[in-house]
């Protein structure tokens, strides 16, 4: 392994959009750390998968192990992993509060705070967290989804602005609907209405998201911190 | 696993130096173990006060092989803060590795 070459965790990459960003990343020439609640089917000598449930502290710890061991370095952490749910707030039921929160928000908190740990030694780091746009939207049947996405983004303000000074930066993607297992139970005419209030009413693809996560993650991007884009021009 | 007094004075004493040379934040140890750390007139920084314990948890887990967490609440809600003086966090340390 050359010393230049990226070291990227991606959470969530067994499959959908996790897996894409692995393919992505491989095709590049990076060496990718995937972790997910199955084993994954991807083989290639540059991916390493781990079973993990990201909200599970020893699991996790068992990744940033080897990660430190095997490369001495993590440069992006890709904070990908994420679980949605679409239902009245009269008929969610308690268990799906806490699912949704320990792993869209406790799984995002506990790998940035392992992954900063060892970005912190080399000064340089680039973490790229998952909010969406329901957030800004306010949408209605996504109220325990969206709240988790909202906490994402405020524990994205705010670890920018904590670990800005090691060289880290924290910035978040929020996408709009992509064709993936997240969105497959949401009725047709909900995704309709959600592209109307976009300023450009299309269904996002992985493209649009790869060039946003891939500006993020620039080196030259080391003066963009604690910044949340939404895809579609859907605003704040 | 509770870990030997003098492994873990050894291990943040090694920590310091290596704090010292990465951060140019010279920690004055001339009182020994009582030297002050943080709070006070101890020469730490909140900032450099989390970048010496990272190195510290890192350190530890090397020697005990599982990870520990030095900074939580416990810590925190002390009467006598556990980073005050070195040999506050060294007790700490090895208190917390008995539990």
């Amino acid at each position: 392994m050359k010393n230049s070459t990226k070291i990227v965790l991606i959470t969530g990459s067994r499959k959908g959009i996790g897996r894409t960003l692995v393919e992505y990343y491989l095709n590049i020439g990076y060496i990718v750390i995937g972790c997910s609640r199955q084993d994954s089917d991807l083989i290639n000598p540059n991916y390493k998968h781990f079973i993990c449930d990201v909200s599970d502290e020893i699991s996790a710890l068992k990744i940033f192990k080897f990660i430190k061991s095997e490369y001495g370095k993590l440069d992006i952490l890709i904070n990908n992993a994420g679980v949605a749910s679409l239902n009245h707030i009269l008929l969610t039921p308690i268990t799906t509060v806490k699912k949704l929160f320990d792993t869209n928000l406790l799984g995002t908190f506990l790998f940035s705070r392992e992954a900063a740990k060892i970005m912190k030694k080399h000064s340089y780091g680039r973490i790229v967290n998952f909010s969406t746009v329901a957030v800004p939207l306010n949408l209605e049947g996504e109220t325990i989804y969206s709240a988790t996405k909202s906490a994402v983004e405020q524990l994205t303000k705010n670890m920018s602005k904590e670990l800005g000074p090691y060289g880290i930066t924290v910035n978040a993607v929020g996408p709009t609907p992509i064709e993936t297992d997240l969105i497959k139970a949401i009725p047709k005419d909900k995704i309709d209405k959600l592209l109307m209030s976009q300023s450009i009413n299309r269904i996002g693809n992985f493209e649009d998201l790869i060039n946003l996560i891939d500006f993020f993650i620039c080196d030259r991007s080391n003066f963009i911190n604690g910044q949340i884009i939404y895809l579609g021009g859907v605003l704040k | 696993m509770r870990l030997n007094r003098d492994i873990v004075l050894k291990i943040v004493l090694d920590c310091i130096k290596q704090f010292e040379e990465e951060s140019e934040i010279i920690i004055d140890l001339s009182e020994g173990e009582t030297s002050r750390l943080f709070g006070g007139d101890g020469p730490l920084d909140s900032l450099a006060l989390v970048s010496l314990i990272v190195e510290i948890e890192e350190a530890i887990e090397i020697e005990l092989g599982e990870s520990i967490i030095l900074a939580d609440e416990k810590a925190m809600s002390r009467r006598t803060s556990p980073f005050s003086r070195v040999n506050n966090l060294v007790d700490y340390i090895v208190e917390i590795s008995n539990n």
